[in-house]
């Protein structure tokens, strides 16, 4: 009986042994995986919180997502080094000044790329620390100036409105008869310098403008009083320049139940579900601008990226549909010229060679343009989809893309 | 012009509303609640998960969305600011541990709630068209609901025992305790009160406007507006200030279109005016 309990107390403890020598084995094994790969660190700076923080929020966590996708599954071999992604972010609340404290910050952390600015003023006042520091930064800003010699260091990560602006209106004259055009915009830099680039677009393509200077606060929350006078002009088609997501439903929700039956556009990439909650059916043919939006350009990579992306924060942003590109591209740069990794010049140079791949959207390829725009390639190449919304979801207008 | 006006007063309710919440705690506590706007925007979630996520009723939801602030108004009161107001007779202590709340409430619905706008299914379809005034009914009925709440707001003021008391408090603290008044008791209750209004206006208007985390702040700078406005502490105040506010912005937005967005340039510029004639603004001291 004793010798019984005996040898069942030293089985016992030879199994836990057993048990604890093979965790510590797997434990050690996984440490010393992660130990070979260097660590890579790409910085965000950008709006995480606040009335605009759904724009940063989709960058940060793309980029999270991507990065977590990558280092899971081994991490990403630059030249003769394995290296895991390290997200580094800098929330600058939409203001200038933070957001120059945020790329002091990426300097100090050795960071060369970074993500970011949401907007104009940000991605203007960070231009003096990024190009004495060495960053290269990718703001969702529009200036020209931020792009175009001697500007060198900023390169834009998305389609911009004087570049999509255009194409759409085009669009609609031909296929929709829209012969008036109605214009209204946050009172903030971004949306106001989108606005004018659209009405100049417009009036270039022989449209009436019958509204250019309607403006509301960004904080407004019922839309009904700032819309009143522009329905009764009865324009074919109302432009929401630079519209934050959480603003786009309200307005169209305004437009139609004050009767306005034209169409509505804008020209910066919206959230389906925000758009479904906000204005429901009233929200159907409203025509917007994303990357790889619809699920007939998605690639089964996009599909995987949507998937872990709701698997890790719970909802999928279809901002991301655009946002998911920047860290895309600036790993495969780095790949094409590894020696870039702590030299921007060298980025710089392979950016107007650089091609690969896209992996996000069918028969695409990543590529740096804007020669056109900029006389420089200083744009990121992401498929200009213009989508129109119906019953909840994006469905493809035309595909377009930038030169 | 009756559009306008249509708009202007539907804005007004909706605004009195918001206003009353903030204007009785600073009555009753000379606390600024900075915080008020994020009250509002908890409000709007509560509405949201239950009436919009779990689909039960829209009354269920509203009623959720009162009984929590008012319990989150309650526990503010008894933990923070009860204790900040027995130790510190500077009132920036309370103003800084106000916005500190702010802070702290942004960060955490954040979190629990995400960066998106968030709405509901319309309360009611359709919309009124007339020859002169087009209003959607759901507009129309959370107008008629705002009017109907600030009435019995205004009763319960006015005639039941807490609302005396505390109409006593808001008069003279002191003299109010003297009297028998529980100063800690009701102190708490119009704090609840403040919390519970800025819920349900919050959930009330998610069904129009929707809701997102980062517009607590916006919103409470629009109710000090108003309360600026009517005269800080007195409820009549703050309801002619939120109607006030309201008619300007309607009639502004559509007599000076054609001079850009500057509506509120001549709002704010009217209101330096008028505060350096009326500092008190239109009501002047609390309870009047």
């Amino acid at each position: 009986m004793g010798s019984e309990m005996i040898n069942r107390r030293s089985t016992l403890k030879s199994l836990a042994l057993g048990a604890v020598s093979l965790l510590a084995i797997a434990a050690g094994g996984t440490v010393s995986a992660q130990a070979e790969n260097k660590e890579l660190k790409i910085g965000f700076v950008g709006v995480t919180s606040g009335p605009a923080a759904a724009w940063g929020t989709s960058n940060v966590r793309s980029m999270q997502t991507r990065a977590d996708w990558l280092n899971e599954t081994g991490g990403v071999k630059i030249g003769e080094d394995t290296y895991n992604i390290n997200i580094v972010t800098f929330d600058d609340q939409k203001d200038p000044k933070r957001a120059i404290a945020g790329m002091e910050k990426m300097a100090q952390e050795g960071i060369h790329y970074v993500v970011g600015p949401n907007v104009d003023d940000g991605a203007a006042a960070v231009r003096p620390v990024a190009e004495s520091k060495g960053i290269i930064y990718f703001p969702y800003a529009f200036p020209k100036a931020l792009y175009t010699p001697p500007a060198s260091n900023a390169v834009l990560g998305m389609v911009a409105n004087y570049q999509s602006g255009p194409a759409i209106y085009k669009y609609l004259k031909e296929n929709k008869d829209v012969k008036k055009v109605a214009f209204i915009a946050a009172n903030e830099s971004d949306p106001l310098s989108q606005r004018d680039s659209g009405v100049a677009a417009a009036k270039e393509l022989g449209l009436e403008v019958v509204a250019e200077k309607d403006t509301y606060q960004n904080d407004t929350r019922d839309f009904t009083p700032v819309l009143t006078p522009i329905v009764q002009l009865k324009p074919d088609l109302l432009v929401l320049s630079g519209v934050a997501p959480a603003n786009a439903p309200l307005l169209i929700r305004a437009a139609r139940e004050l009767g306005y039956e034209g169409l509505i556009s804008a020209e910066t990439a919206q959230d389906a579900t925000v758009l479904q909650e906000g204005a429901g059916e009233l929200a159907n043919g409203f025509i917007s601008v994303g990357g790889a939006s619809t699920p007939e350009i998605r690639t089964p990579v996009m599909e995987e990226f949507i998937e872990r992306y709701t698997k890790k924060f719970g909802e999928y942003n279809d901002e991301s549909n655009t946002k998911v590109y920047a860290l895309e591209y600036i790993i495969e740069t780095l790949k094409a010229n590894p020696k870039a990794i702590d030299d921007v010049e060298e980025f710089k140079k392979t950016m107007d060679t650089f091609s690969a791949p896209n992996p996000y959207a069918k028969d695409s390829t990543l590529k740096y343009v804007g020669a056109t725009s900029f006389g420089q390639k200083r744009q990121l190449s992401v498929p200009m989809v213009v989508t129109e919304f119906k019953d909840g979801e994006f469905q493809t207008l035309f595909v377009g893309e930038v030169d | 012009m009756e559009q306008v006006i249509a708009n202007g007063l539907y804005l007004g309710a909706q605004y009195a509303l918001i206003a009353l919440g903030l204007t009785l705690i600073f009555a009753l506590m000379n606390v600024l609640n900075f915080a008020h706007g994020q009250m509002y925007v908890l409000g709007g979630f509560v509405t949201y998960t239950i009436y919009g996520q779990l689909k039960l009723p829209f009354v269920v939801a509203l009623i959720c969305s009162g009984v929590t602030l008012a319990i989150i108004g309650a526990l503010m009161e008894k933990f923070l600011f009860r204790p900040v107001v027995r130790r510190s007779k500077r009132e920036e202590s309370t103003m800084l541990l106000a916005a500190a709340t702010a802070f702290f409430l942004d960060a955490v619905m954040l979190l629990l709630f995400g960066e998106k706008q968030r709405g509901v299914p319309k309360i009611i379809s359709g919309v009124f068209v007339s020859d002169r005034v087009i209003l959607p009914y759901d507009r129309i009925v959370v107008g008629v609901i705002a009017i109907l709440m600030i009435a019995a707001f205004m009763l319960f003021m006015q005639y039941s025992k807490p609302g005396r008391a505390m109409r006593a408090l808001a008069q003279d603290r002191v003299a109010a305790q003297l009297m028998g008044v529980k100063v800690e008791r009701y102190s708490m209750i119009g704090f609840a009160m403040g919390a519970m209004l800025a819920g349900v206006v919050g959930g009330l208007l998610v069904s129009i406007t929707g809701v997102n985390s980062g517009i607590g702040g916006p919103i409470s700078i629009k109710a000090f507006l108003m309360v600026m406005i009517g005269g800080a502490g007195v409820v009549g105040g703050a309801i002619a200030g939120g109607f006030i506010l309201g008619m300007m912005e309607s009639v502004g937005l559509t007599v000076l279109r054609e001079y850009g967005d500057i509506t509120y340039l001549v709002i704010f510029a009217l209101l330096m005016i008028f505060l350096s004639i009326r500092p008190h603004g239109l009501m002047g001291k609390p309870w009047g």
